[in-house]
């Protein structure tokens, strides 16, 4: 058998990628701040920083919606943003494949600029390594950031309790739709672009309207199904969503609908999923719908303490079924 | 809208006349009926079956050592849809293959395996003809396209199969069938028709939405309180009653019946679909002389009986045990649409 060589499944973000960092990265590296979160929060002086580092391979590396240069901006800012850190400085990482024209790194260069200003983060120092022809895909990126905590903000995948409310800003699956579209030579034309967005604006709206908001979690790989059942799991709760609440764009559902995928799996780069009290969601949704990146936002259910490590779904015919535990799948490579 | 689905949903949950067994024959209907949490609306009296209606569960043991044979002693490059790979043969699959270092192309339709038999002009390329009607056209195409561009190194290894015959093989196993909506766009109403005035086989079209498959289902409770064999097009929106004549017609000019193996149902008479003389040379099993292969499944899984209706995936001794989505013992564990990985993903106890 194959088991013990890593697979495309250690990478899908599901449950293999879970076992893989619990068996070889954790059982090696683990030390008080080590965290399965998006960011660690580090003690520095006086203040706390969150940092975060993450490597983007994305096939095609550009697509409708921008290119590999914005999404590895986009994915180090919004993992620090998910912890309530404010984005300061990144550095980056490339390495490219022997060949690759000019012109398009400088295009990929021009969109880092382009959103690292937007987030209002500096790139403040890189690494550049050419690889021969074949030994990488084109270019690779990873990027690493550093960002100050917020006061009053503490987030993590274990603090849902049962009666909060679970929201996500957006519209769900557009990334993972859209690659996949790029990607596989499928024949099908829709109209979707990438969801990619810095989206510290997003989550400083929201601690602007309330501090008291429990999880934030970037919907990347794996999709919002995927961060349900990592924090049904890391906060020892169930989860119940409402099938009909879910907002998916049209387009997205009917690529979904012809290739018999489920958005709920599918990537988001510019959606996060929000459990915060019950009582604070509507204001929450409310300022969510004025912002740039999050007017499709929309609470899609409720944190509850039956079926813990579970997440239920109450159907568009009002039968309630369970959420398929996420994994296995090879998908693309989509960030 | 809202009212008439209302009404639909009502009629199955309140429905307490003797006991109905409907078998839904297509593997989306199986995987959107257990999305949707239909059964947990079903009363006790009214069972719901998922029967052979996905292609990767029926496709016989043999035919994925045929797919191995292939591509480890003939060198051949295999191109197929993702699923077969998984799916255990004999002694190995094709994932077992790729491992020892056959060449496995995944591709989304037969043309893209057209397209790189013309790009790799030095290799062998077969690509693996599995599923239904609504599959089959496509098939067809690439075969013509092939031998319009003159190819060589192109073949087809062919387990195509027609429900019709299916229906009349299961007819004990069910009251009544949820006919696979994309089939029957491709075929029509008409064999539908003749099975229930002819043989007694009853059955609805059904679509694949929540109200088509709730309208789907009131429609044949509704109509088994008659006691009458019947037919209704439930699916009118897309379904015509000739079906897709265009997709008929290139079936019939390249293919013709034959009989064919079915996992766990055995050889139904015509029920498959295989080359006609004319595209001899793309038939991979004429063209490499594949000796007759027998293959045998595990003996533990029982997706022979499951794809009947004999028994539920949880009957089997292996299911959620050594047979799971990431280590399929049995077909019906690999697809998505298959009965046993439905039953294992919606599954709250597992």
């Amino acid at each position: 058998m194959m088991e013990n060589k890593v697979t495309l499944a250690h990478g899908a973000g599901g449950r293999q990628t879970a076992e893989l960092i619990e068996k070889v990265f954790k059982a090696h590296f683990a030390n008080p701040e080590f965290t399965a979160d998006d960011a660690a929060i580090l003690n520095v002086g006086d203040g706390r920083i969150a940092m975060t580092t993450d490597g983007f391979i994305v096939s095609p590396f550009e697509f409708p919606g921008g290119n590999i240069g914005k999404l590895s901006i986009c994915g180090t800012v919004n993992d620090l943003a998910c912890m309530g850190a404010k984005p300061l400085y990144l550095t980056c990482s490339f390495i490219i494949e022997e060949g690759f024209p000019l012109d398009k790194l400088e295009e990929i260069a021009s969109y880092m600029e382009k959103t690292a200003a937007e987030a209002g983060v500096k790139i403040v120092a890189g690494d550049t390594k050419v690889a021969g022809k074949g030994q990488v895909d084109n270019v690779f990126i990873t990027t690493t950031g550093i960002g100050k905590l917020q006061e009053g903000v503490h987030t993590s995948g274990a603090f849902a309790k049962p009666g909060d409310a679970v929201i996500v800003t957006g519209d769900i699956g557009r990334h993972g739709c859209t690659i996949l579209l790029a990607r596989e030579n499928l024949g099908i034309e829709a109209d979707v672009k990438s969801d990619c967005a810095p989206l510290w604006g997003t989550v400083e709206s929201m601690l602007e309207t309330t501090k008291d908001i429990h999880v934030i979690r970037d919907a990347t790989r794996g999709g919002v199904g995927t961060v349900l059942y990592e924090i049904a799991a890391e906060s020892k709760v169930g989860i119940r969503l409402d099938a009909s609440s879910i907002p998916v764009d049209g387009a997205v559902r009917g690529v979904c609908g012809m290739l018999g995928l489920d958005p709920l799996y599918l990537a988001n780069e510019g959606t996060l999923v929000v459990v915060a009290p019950k009582e604070k969601a509507q204001a929450l949704v409310e300022t969510l719908h004025k912002g740039k990146y999050s007017g499709n936002a929309a609470i899609i259910g409720e944190v509850t303490d039956t079926m813990p490590g579970k997440v239920v779904m109450t159907t568009e015919i009002g039968a309630e079924t369970l959420l398929p535990q996420p994994g296995g799948e090879l998908l693309p490579r989509i960030c | 809208m809202e009212k008439i689905q209302k009404t639909a949903k009502e009629i199955i949950e309140t429905y307490d006349g003797s006991p109905i067994r409907i078998m839904e024959v297509c593997g989306t209907h199986t995987h959107e009926i257990f999305r949707l949490g239909i059964r947990k609306i079903l009363p006790e009296n009214v069972e719901l079956i998922s029967g052979p209606g996905c292609p990767v569960c029926v496709t016989p043991v043999g035919f994925i050592d045929e797919a191995v044979m292939l591509a480890l002693e003939h060198g051949a490059v295999i191109c197929t849809f993702g699923d077969l790979i998984r799916v255990p043969g004999t002694k190995k699959s094709l994932a077992d293959a790729r491992a020892e270092g056959a060449k496995i192309q995944v591709v989304y339709t037969p043309l893209d395996a057209v397209d790189y038999a013309a790009e790799n002009p030095d290799k062998q390329v077969v690509f693996l003809a599995v599923g239904f009607e609504t599959t089959t056209p496509s098939v067809c195409l690439a075969a013509k396209k092939a031998q319009e561009a003159g190819l060589e190194n192109f073949s087809l290894l062919t387990a195509n199969k027609t429900m019709p015959n299916a229906y009349q093989a299961l007819k004990g196993s069910a009251d009544a069938f949820l006919y696979p909506g994309h089939v029957n766009a491709i075929t029509g109403e008409e064999e539908c028709r003749k099975l229930a005035e002819r043989d007694g086989v009853s059955g609805v079209i059904a679509g694949f939405t929540a109200k088509e498959l709730l309208t789907a289902l009131a429609v044949t409770i509704e109509k088994s309180k008659t006691g009458i064999p019947f037919f209704v097009n439930c699916y009118p929106r897309v379904v015509r009653p000739e079906g897709n004549t265009a997709a008929q017609k290139i079936i019939e000019e390249v293919m013709e019946p034959c009989d064919s193996e079915w996992r766990g149902l055995g050889v139904i008479p015509g029920s498959g679909l295989q080359l006609r003389e004319g595209y001899g040379a793309y038939d991979a099993r004429k063209k490499f002389r594949l000796p007759k292969v027998e293959g045998r499944s595990n003996p533990a899984c029982r997706c022979g009986e499951v794809l009947q209706g004999k028994c539920r995936p949880s009957d089997c001794k292996v299911f959620g045990k050594g047979c799971t989505p990431q280590h399929p013992i049995g077909a019906c564990m690999v697809s998505n649409e298959g009965a046993c990985s439905a039953y294992y993903q919606y599954s709250s106890e597992v």
